[in-house]
């Protein structure tokens, strides 16, 4: 199972940093543990909730980047629901929409080199061309 | 949708039926003439004809991301994602906004992670 997910989550604005670090290596751990890998964490920093959310309206928020299986996000998800500071998360898995992605650069980059080596007026119809392909 | 598409009837006919075809479109055009009383400075809008009863011709909309080439929509992207939200905190329909449905799916779905994640609003402003 080699899956990548983005787990995003919120801890109240109170929580002291070197608290954050330490859920954070938990969390490493629980990774590591199940056979997954942690790839990035991003710690987004204060930011204004666009609701209030447990009488809270800041949050810092963190974003980890992980790699496993679905088991290992079971895990982390409830880690986080039993974690009392973290008041909201979000899991989302992001492989796919990375492989989708890279498609499109990919098919991108191999149209514009072929009008490149042609003269200037073929390259500016190939944009026009690559658009309903891109969205298909 | 019927917003979206008369101003191209409009002008199609106004290109095709060249001089003065009002006698016979004038009946077709059903409630147009008391829309032109309510707007009274048109010149040569009644000539044209039934159809052709728009002062601005609306520009055609087209999909922000497939002429940005924007392909990832990320819930992440507040500053893309609020663009495409009403002020009440609403998705805005395709119909007011042109984008492309492919794209209006995956933004309503970047919406409504980041509704869930705190960073955009359910309803109301982002307080």
């Amino acid at each position: 199972m080699n899956r990548t997910y983005e787990l995003m989550f919120i801890v109240r604005p109170d929580m002291p940093e070197e608290e954050q670090d330490k859920l954070i290596s938990t969390l490493e751990t629980a990774v590591t543990t199940s056979g997954g890998v942690m790839k990035n964490v991003e710690k987004m920093g204060k930011r204004h909730l666009a609701y209030s959310v447990r009488r809270f309206r800041d949050g810092m928020y963190i974003l980890l980047t992980v790699e496993g299986g679905g088991g290992l996000i079971h895990e982390l998800e409830r880690r986080l629901r039993v974690t009392e500071p973290v008041i909201k998360f979000l899991t989302v898995r992001i492989d796919e929409e990375q492989k989708r992605l890279d498609k499109i650069k990919a098919i991108r980059d191999s149209r514009r080199k072929v009008s490149a080596t042609p003269a200037a007026a073929p390259a500016p119809a190939e944009p026009a061309g690559e658009a309903p392909a891109a969205t298909a | 949708m019927a917003d979206e598409t008369r101003p191209t009837t409009s002008t199609a006919s106004s290109h095709s039926g060249g001089e003065r075809p009002s006698g016979g479109d004038r009946p077709s055009g059903g409630d147009r003439p008391d829309r032109g009383e309510r707007r009274p400075p048109r010149p040569g809008g009644r000539g044209e004809g039934g159809p052709g009863g728009r002062k601005f011709f609306r520009r055609k909309k087209v999909c922000k991301f497939c002429v940005e080439k924007i392909e990832a929509i990320n819930y992440k992207d507040v500053r893309l994602l609020a663009q495409f939200v009403a002020e009440s905190g609403k998705i805005t329909p395709r119909r007011l906004t042109g984008v492309c449905t492919p794209h209006q799916r995956r933004l309503s779905s970047a919406i409504k992670q980041a509704r869930n994640i705190a960073l955009l609003p359910f309803a109301g402003r982002a307080s």
